[in-house]
């Protein structure tokens, strides 16, 4: 359940920027998760709700941004798309691939009032 | 509420670190000054709604904007890791993330390797466990100073637990630092804590396919270590699978087959901290001699 850390980062995110955009509360929040991120899209939803309670993004809305995994296999020398870390390259059954998208976890833009 | 650094009491205890009083602790970790400017560069203008959101909202009647802020969720703790990297690099001090799940045998795995290497290097652990200091009491049995963190409901450490327990550890220049994770295959993994490297322990009295039922944890690490080797002829333990597994989500990882109780392959391990160590010196001169 580190989602749970996660979310208490996002929240004190939020209040930095409280200060320095001029906000008082957030309605909206979008997340960019990579699909090799380890981050469970369900448990980031349940843990936000938790987490924002009583806060300035209490009832916000959370919208998560699924990305693709993306790895570079060496055998084929391209980039291709893949589900898990232990995916084998779809085209040439390589597992030689080095990842190089989809670990992201960022806090891509509120919409606040 | 820490007035230092802000940081909220929580459940985390760290041994001789404490909140309630006069905040006495010293915090070589300066934060206000590790702030990566390019994390913030949409940080300045904001969206009107008259202009239109990126996204497609209807703003009606509302005083709703957008705010674009691209920041990483894992940032604060990656700034507090970035202090604890400098740090580690400023006193020539090799820090060793250990993760495994609960029970692969980390601390008797610690406790053997310290006895046999305390007489060489200079070495410090700190300990994450939910609760109780039963571990950093086996490794203080040993003579190394060791710190206890308990993380109360927490599942991982993190830099900034770490950060405080530099300040109450204070380990010698040069020296090797242990850092025991809490036993836990998944969070750990997402969690930069200044380390050199994160080590992945396994026994063999797991499953083989442990490394791709949790990927993300085998590719952070630099190296997996196969313990409890001894037990294997009693086992359905598959090496070479596990092995190949490993080398999928990491096709780099180092392994190192060993038993922290019959000692059989402790000799690797021991060669590869001394290497490690040698590599993280090099530039500090005065320390590099003694290596």
């Amino acid at each position: 359940m580190h989602e749970m850390s996660l979310c208490e980062g996002v929240l004190q995110v939020l209040e930095q920027n409280a200060r320095s955009q001029g906000y008082a509360r957030v309605k909206t929040v979008w997340l960019e998760i990579g699909g090799l991120s380890g981050v469970e899209p369900e448990a980031m939803r349940f843990s936000f709700d938790v987490v924002t309670r009583g806060s300035l993004a209490d009832g916000a809305k959370l919208e998560i941004v699924a990305l693709a995994g993306e790895a570079w296999c060496m055998p084929c020398a391209k980039t291709v798309t893949v589900q898990q870390r232990y995916d084998a390259c779809p085209d040439c059954g390589s597992y030689q691939l080095q990842v190089t998208a989809g670990d992201e976890m960022r806090i891509k833009e509120l919409e606040v009032e | 509420m820490c007035t230092v650094c802000g940081c909220g009491e929580g459940e985390t205890r760290i041994e001789g670190h404490g909140h309630s009083s006069d905040h006495s602790h010293s915090h070589s970790h300066d934060h206000a000054h590790e702030h990566d400017h390019s994390h913030h560069h949409h940080g300045e203008h904001t969206h009107d709604y008259g202009q239109g959101p990126a996204h497609a909202h209807a703003p009606g009647l509302s005083q709703s904007r957008m705010v674009q802020i691209e920041q990483d969720i894992l940032g604060k703790n990656n700034e507090y890791a970035n202090a604890n990297r400098g740090y580690f690099a400023e006193h020539g001090i090799l820090a060793l993330n250990l993760v495994s799940s609960p029970g692969s045998g980390k601390t008797t795995l610690l406790t053997r390797s310290i006895d046999d290497l305390k007489a060489e290097l200079s070495l410090a652990v700190i300990e994450g466990d939910q609760q109780t200091a039963n571990d950093a009491e086996r490794i203080r049995a040993t003579g190394v100073k060791a710190l206890q963190i308990n993380t109360g409901k927490g599942c991982h450490l993190d830099a900034h637990m770490v950060g405080h327990a530099l300040d109450g550890l204070k380990p010698e220049e040069g020296s090797v630092l242990f850092i025991e994770n809490v036993g836990n295959l998944v969070c750990p993994a997402a969690f930069d804590l200044g380390e050199a490297h994160k080590v992945a322990i396994l026994s063999v009295t797991e499953g083989e396919d442990k490394p791709i039922k949790y990927p993300d944890m085998f590719h952070a690490a630099d190296l997996m270590m196969l313990n409890k080797t001894d037990l294997l002829p009693y086992v359905n333990f598959d090496v070479d699978k596990c092995i190949e597994y490993a080398r999928r989500v990491n096709p780099g990882i180092k392994v190192i087959q060993l038993s922290a109780t019959s000692g059989e392959g402790l000799d690797s391990w021991y060669q590869w901290i001394k290497a490690t160590r040698q590599v993280s010196l090099i530039g500090h001169s005065a320390l590099a001699a003694s290596a």
